[in-house]
């Protein structure tokens, strides 16, 4: 069940690799997002700890922060990522290396006994390794945040492994940390729309020391 | 040992007073100077007694990690420490003249207070007897001389010198960290081990360390790229501090270094032994080709420290060896030059500081005829000049002779690869000729002959201040050339501290007939003076209006002289695959000829002609790379992070 759930996460990441619709993508991650808050639930059995923990995840990652950026995108009119600095068949190749890279990679990890063998570490670095991916390619703000997104899906991943080990609280302030983040970029969002009348990045080189 | 420690606290505090005081005020000028002579007389009071009692030490615990406030003054110590008190104390007397705070109201203060901490400083240094203590003296004394060097920072070429000497001294300061910290690990602590303590093996990069460290202080051949820079900016009492102090620092620390070995490797002595004679020989042959007197003079501290560095050399070898004579006679000679170049380089600089002043200008050809308007001024330079090329009666004959005779010891060693060594005597003689050839064009071309600028026919002698002390550096000069056997004891204790063998040969007899030198000192000097009364009586009634070098004309110009680059021209060509001289203009065509000029300019081989293009290469790449890699796109920068990410996971994972 688990690892159907993980491969679930790991195909959505391809899904937003080679998308250009930025609604879609957005949906995609909202999608993934709540897949992933039903993960401590089957990993771990339905305890109060892993309760909460799904549920913070499903309303940040589910249904919040997927319903800002989609006001965020009403408000600035795009849909589409036009032109990325490498081509959306390229990054979807990338993302399949680097997945096949992250599957036999951890196979090397030194890891604890009940971790080997499943999918969980080579899904958590896949999407990291999206989530860089997106990052580094594109070049519209928004779907830098859905980066950034889908990087702490992947660090989410890493840390269900290890939600018995890492106190509620730790948990509780990555989330915050990751809402303020979004909140911040949308804010920056908005001021670059208005400054440049685009919220494409390389405006911003200018900036450099 | 306290008055030592009391006189190190007054000379260090010497300048804080005048920080207090006007801008404009003289008083601070002479109670600076005033402490500074108080404080070198307890110092000195401490000197006598260093060569008398065996163990003349503190050791104060002290807070600072493996650290240890120790102090001791042995007679290898006390060698260094005489010239530096004698220098340190002249200095600030000729600064009077020659720094005055009413004419130097922006520079004054500072200048002298770094005078009194380096003095201090070095004072700490040579004393020290613990690592992080050593360090600590080494590095304000580095300091310190950056801002003597920096003293008139208003002018761009004075800021370049002291920015160069800056990069050096803590390159030399970065490799003395690595010897400390591995001299500690392997004796065990901080503190210096005992003499001949220690055993060779693994010693190897400790040494090499040492010669990079110290080698750059001293200004050995390939490191000397800070010095003649930096002595040509600083003033000229600060040059003499610099040049006949400064540098010798380096010269102490690599005995120190060497005297805590058992034994020896022999191509420790070999290294030293070609070092020194690539910087005596292209050190001399630099300072031929330059027009700028205290450029000229920072080459010759180049050469002479080639010279000292002969005499270590062949000392180490003695050790390697196994030839007692050897080691005597190569580390006399080496020390006694150290006091004696520490004598006679100030000298210099102090009489060229006194033209300087006069002319105001450092170039030579802006000199000329200059014996006749600053007499006592040219007879302290010619001294100076005399005691340099190692002729007798002064002292510089003496230490070079005693390298002669070391290196002539090995001669009595046929079929040892340790008679190679021998050839330190031609390459000695080669320096000697060089540095008489370079001293006369500086002494004809500035003293002799006619004014070749306006300012040169109006010079004017020095004030009485500034020829005081000149005029004790030069008895010093005469005396160690005149009555050698005095210093004899202090030589023979020193080389008993330095190998940690009590029963080595005398400095006398068959050996080193130092008593015969001395009689013929005597002889000569007897000699010049009458030799000099009979042509001052003779020329009594010669015509006095003809000029010097006037060539037969009746209506001479100053111009018919001989130039500074014109006169060295014959030598600078013999030196050319060495030099490379730039030669610009001088192409005369046709019977009647247009009006020609020509100059000559010498960079500097190691400064000018490899690390700056060197460096400037290594700046361009760099800034390229920089803008290759620092594009500003944020993409670029998050890529970076996933690479970091990527390297240290597989770093982890394999």
């Amino acid at each position: 069940m688990a690892n159907l759930l993980l491969l679930a996460v790991i195909l959505i990441n391809f899904y937003t690799l080679g998308s250009a619709r930025l609604v879609a993508c957005i949906r995609a991650v909202a999608l993934q997002g709540a897949l992933l808050a039903l993960l401590p639930l089957v990993i771990h059995g339905p305890s109060g700890h892993a309760l909460l923990l799904g549920l913070g995840a499903l309303a940040f990652k589910g249904v919040f922060i997927p319903w800002l950026l989609l006001r965020a995108i009403r408000e600035i009119r795009i849909r589409r990522e036009m032109e990325p600095y490498i081509g959306f068949v390229a990054t979807l190749l990338l993302g399949v290396l680097l997945t096949a890279g992250a599957l036999i990679f951890a196979d090397f990890l030194p890891l604890a006994k009940e971790h080997l063998g499943g999918l969980s570490v080579p899904a958590a670095l896949a999407t990291m390794f999206s989530g860089f991916l997106l990052l580094i390619t594109r070049r519209k703000a928004l779907t830098q945040v859905l980066g950034y997104l889908v990087m702490e899906n992947g660090i989410f991943i890493f840390a269900v492994l290890l939600s018995e080990a890492i106190p509620l609280m730790v948990e509780a302030g990555i989330l915050l940390d990751l809402l303020v983040g979004i909140f911040v970029m949308g804010i920056v969002l908005n001021h670059i729309n208005q400054e440049f009348s685009t919220i494409n990045t390389e405006r911003l080189t200018a900036l450099k020391e | 040992m306290i008055w030592l420690l009391c006189g190190l606290i007054l000379i260090a505090a010497s300048g804080v007073p005048g920080l207090f005081t006007r801008r404009e005020g003289a008083g601070a000028e002479r109670l600076a100077c005033g402490l500074i002579l108080a404080g070198a007389l307890p110092c000195a009071w401490a000197l006598v007694f260093a060569c008398g009692v065996p163990r003349q030490a503190i050791s104060w615990a002290w807070a600072v990690p493996a650290g240890r406030f120790a102090l001791q003054l042995d007679s290898l110590s006390a060698v260094f420490v005489a010239p530096l008190l004698l220098i340190v104390a002249a200095g600030s007397i000729y600064g009077l003249g020659y720094w005055p705070q009413l004419r130097n109201p922006a520079t004054g203060r500072k200048l002298r207070l770094f005078y009194g901490l380096i003095s201090a400083a070095m004072l700490l240094l040579l004393t020290a007897r613990n690592g992080v203590l050593f360090l600590l003296a080494w590095e304000v004394m580095a300091l310190s001389g950056y801002f003597l060097i920096t003293t008139e920072d208003r002018r761009v070429e004075v800021r370049r010198a002291g920015y160069i000497y800056l990069v050096a001294t803590h390159c030399g300061t970065l490799a003395l960290f690595g010897l400390f910290v591995m001299l500690e690990q392997t004796s065990g602590s901080m503190m210096f081990p005992a003499t001949a303590s220690l055993p060779a093996a693994g010693g190897s990069l400790i040494f090499l360390l040492g010669l990079f460290g110290f080698g750059m202080k001293a200004g050995l051949m390939p490191l000397h790229v800070w010095l003649p820079g930096a002595h040509a900016a600083a003033p000229s009492h600060a040059s003499a501090l610099l040049s006949g102090v400064m540098i010798k620092t380096g010269i102490y620390g690599l005995v120190r270094l060497t005297s805590f070995y058992a034994d020896i490797p022999a191509w420790w002595g070999w290294t030293v032994l070609l070092l020194g004679a690539v910087s005596g020989v292209l050190g001399v042959a630099l300072a031929i080709a330059q027009h700028d007197i205290k450029r000229l003079l920072a080459y010759h501290s180049v050469e002479n420290i080639g010279i000292i560095a002969l005499g270590l050399g062949l000392a180490l070898l003695g050790r390697s060896y196994g030839q007692p004579t050897l080691v005597v006679l190569g580390l006399s000679g080496c020390l006694l030059h150290v006091v004696n170049h520490g004598l006679f380089k100030s000298l210099l600089f102090m009489s060229a500081g006194s033209l300087i002043h006069a002319v105001g200008s450092r170039e030579i050809d802006h000199f000329g005829g200059l014996l006749k308007r600053q007499r006592w001024t040219g007879l302290l330079f010619l001294g100076g000049a005399v005691a340099i090329c190692g002729l007798p009666p002064f002292n510089g004959f003496v230490s070079e002779w005693l390298i002669y005779l070391g290196a002539f010891e090995t001669i009595k060693l046929p079929g040892s690869s340790l008679s190679l060594s021998l050839l330190a005597a031609p390459s000695l003689a080669l320096i000697g000729g060089l540095a008489l050839a370079c001293f006369v064009k500086v002494f004809g071309v500035s003293f002799l002959g006619e004014p070749r600028s306006a300012a040169a026919a109006q010079a004017h002698e020095s004030p009485r201040v500034m020829l005081w002390p000149m005029g004790m550096l030069l008895l010093a000069c005469i005396w160690i050339g005149l009555l050698p056997t005095s210093l004899r004891p202090v030589l023979e204790q020193t080389a008993a501290d330095w190998t940690g063998v009590r029963s080595l040969p005398r400095l006398a007899g068959e050996m080193a007939p130092l008593g015969a030198i001395s009689l013929a000192g005597w002889l000569l000097l007897g000699l010049l003076l009458l030799a000099g009364w009979w042509l001052r009586r003779r020329s009594a009634d010669a015509p006095r209006d003809l000029a010097t070098w006037g060539c037969g004309y009746r209506f001479p110009v100053s111009r018919m002289q001989y130039t500074a680059s014109s006169f060295a021209d014959g030598l600078v060509r013999q030196f050319r695959f060495a030099l490379r001289s730039e030669r610009h203009g001088g192409h005369i065509t046709g019977l009647f000829p247009d009006r020609e000029d020509l100059f000559s300019h010498t960079p500097d081989l190691v400064l000018d002609r490899t690390l700056s293009p060197l460096f400037t290469g290594l700046a361009g790449l760099f800034h390229r790379l920089r803008r290759l890699i620092q594009n500003g796109i944020a993409a670029i920068y998050l890529l970076y992070i996933a690479l970091a990410l990527i390297i240290l996971l597989a770093l982890l994972g394999f």
